[in-house]
């Protein structure tokens, strides 16, 4: 079975939700993630820590540290859901239901399983 | 919870009721003059919990909320200088509550932090709008969006209402605390003029969000009972409130018909009036009754009671209703009770008695651009048989302001009205 990666960008942080609207919210992510479980499509989801990271390349052959990966400009990656999918119809489907798409972005990105390498 | 289970779900309320008790033990611990820094450290770890929780449910939701916004507060303090010292009062007060399963727990009581913070929010030192917008965001949970839809104010407007009212609490030095024995009656008559006030903007359906509405009559009519319920403050005004807004909450469900049209007393399906409420109204008129205290709740609830007793329109004891009203007018002779007098008059005496007091009123500047006085007269005007002049009120009060069900419902009338005059 195929799998996807979908990749949840925060959304500029405009919070002005009062307590019932923010437990709404959060109820509405449960009931599409309980869909996916019982459904047996999620493999793993994990939310990222705010605040900190570190960017890391080498250049001229000196590795670089940067305190990453945040520009004030761009979304950033807030964590990220791993399904299993037919196709990418599918996992289309079902990022549309996600309540995500409301308050970010979502990225759907095949996960490569190296399919004809794999010793079967 | 374990990530494998399959159904997440959270306790009803859980942010509200948590949010309201969480901010109540921080303004205790930072003192009154930090309410907005109390409500900015609980904003916070709501937020963080709406972008974590989605990945993974905490198993104690509620422990894991107390202990995000005890960090929040601590990170705060050693910030500023002039915390200094508090600390150990934020780790006192920011426990999470025993048993989080516990059904005691779960039900909505309020706390005595809590109460603290309701009179605080309705300290007669702050104006009357002060006090409702205060009770809507800090007691009862509303964001400030939310207030301004149902106050058809700008969000700007209501936030500055709100700052200026936290301003004041500091530079009065408005105390936390629930005022003693002697001076609680008058304290408890501002708090229940908030909520009185949050119920019917609620209530009014003027226009705006449907469901924010119900919201207010539903936070509003809590809170009223969780004070009816203490020992301390449930004094026979409180249960008179009770009464009256479970009563009026009794008939939500048909004041508007499917189509979404208002829907008159007299021309509503009792039987979908909440047989619950309606029993929980009469349980708190019958604790109103005890004691000596005699407010406009009692009088407002007893009418109310009338309504929910008759069967129908025609059944209803209008002599007892216009007594009560001629109670109401002289403990608060405002122009709109006097028009709603007038009705139950008319009710008694004839549609030109009515006429005739609402004649009375009619120049008052506080009912200039209220849509129902001309709507009255229609109503009496038509029960007259005098067409035309209905007409000619129906349209008047159709230039005044009003929601789009009222506004319908006017011009239904004015419609069946024109037809009348075509076919005679």
């Amino acid at each position: 079975m195929p799998a996807y990666m979908l990749l949840l960008y925060d959304g500029p942080a405009n919070f002005d939700f009062s307590p019932d609207e923010m437990q709404k919210i959060v109820e509405k992510y449960y009931g599409w993630r309980d869909e996916l479980e019982r459904s047996g499509k999620l493999i793993t989801s994990d939310r990222l820590i705010d605040g900190e990271g570190r960017v890391v390349r080498r250049r001229n052959g000196e590795v670089r540290v940067l305190d990453g990966p945040f520009s004030e400009t761009k979304e950033i990656i807030g964590g990220y859901f791993a399904i299993e999918a037919a196709d990418y119809e599918e996992a289309l489907a079902i990022t549309r239901q996600c309540p995500h798409i409301d308050y970010g972005t979502v990225e759907i990105r095949e996960i490569d399983q190296l399919h004809g390498c794999n010793a079967r | 919870m374990s990530r494998d289970e399959s159904v997440h779900g959270l306790v009803d309320q859980l942010f509200r009721r948590e949010a309201g008790r969480m901010v109540a033990s921080l303004t205790r611990s930072f003192g009154p003059a930090h309410l907005a820094l109390a409500e900015e450290v609980v904003q916070e770890a709501l937020i963080q919990a709406l972008k974590r929780w989605p990945f993974g449910v905490p198993d104690q939701p509620v422990a894991w909320l107390y202990r995000v916004a005890r960090n929040l507060a601590l990170d705060r303090l050693r910030r500023h200088q002039r915390f200094r010292g508090k600390a150990e009062a934020v780790k006192q007060s920011m426990t999470p509550p025993e048993a989080e399963d516990d059904g005691v727990f779960l039900a909505g009581e309020i706390t005595d932090d809590q109460l603290r913070l309701i009179f605080l929010c309705c300290h007669p030192e702050l104006g009357r709008d002060a006090r409702v917008a205060l009770t809507l965001k800090t007691v009862l949970g509303f964001s400030v969006r939310e207030i301004a839809r149902a106050f058809l104010s700008r969000e700007s407007t209501v936030a500055q209402r709100l700052v200026r009212a936290q301003r004041r609490i500091k530079d009065r030095g408005i105390p936390f605390e629930v005022p003693g024995p002697q001076e609680l009656p008058s304290r408890l008559d501002a708090v229940l003029e908030a909520l009185y006030l949050a119920f019917n903007e609620g209530y009014g359906a003027h226009e705006g969000d449907r469901l924010v509405r119900a919201d207010l009559c539903a936070e509003a009519l809590r809170m009223v009972t969780q004070l009816a319920l203490r020992t301390d403050t449930g004094r026979p005004a409180v249960h008179a409130l009770a009464a009256l807004l479970c009563f009026q909450a009794s008939r939500l469900p048909a004041r508007v018909d499917v189509d979404g049209d208002l829907r008159l007393l007299a021309e509503q399906d009792r039987s979908l009036w909440d047989q619950n409420l309606v029993r929980r109204a009469f349980g708190h008129f019958a604790y109103a009754s005890e004691g000596n205290e005699f407010t406009t709740y009692h009088l407002e609830a007893a009418i109310a009671a009338h309504h929910s007793k008759a069967a129908g329109d025609e059944d209803t004891d209008w002599a007892a209703i216009l007594d009560l009203y001629d109670q109401l007018l002289a403990l608060n002779p405002s122009p709109i009770v006097a028009l709603n007098r007038s009705v139950a008059l008319s009710r008694v005496q004839g549609p030109e008695a009515g006429l005739a007091a609402v004649a009375e009123i009619e120049a008052h500047s506080a009912l200039r651009d209220y849509y129902l006085l001309p709507a009255t007269r229609a109503d009496l005007f038509s029960r007259l048989g005098a067409v035309e002049q209905a007409s000619d009120c129906y349209r008047q009060a159709l230039a005044r302001p009003c929601s789009e069900p009222e506004r319908r419902f006017l011009e239904r009338r004015l419609a069946s009205f024109t037809q009348e005059v075509a076919s005679a």
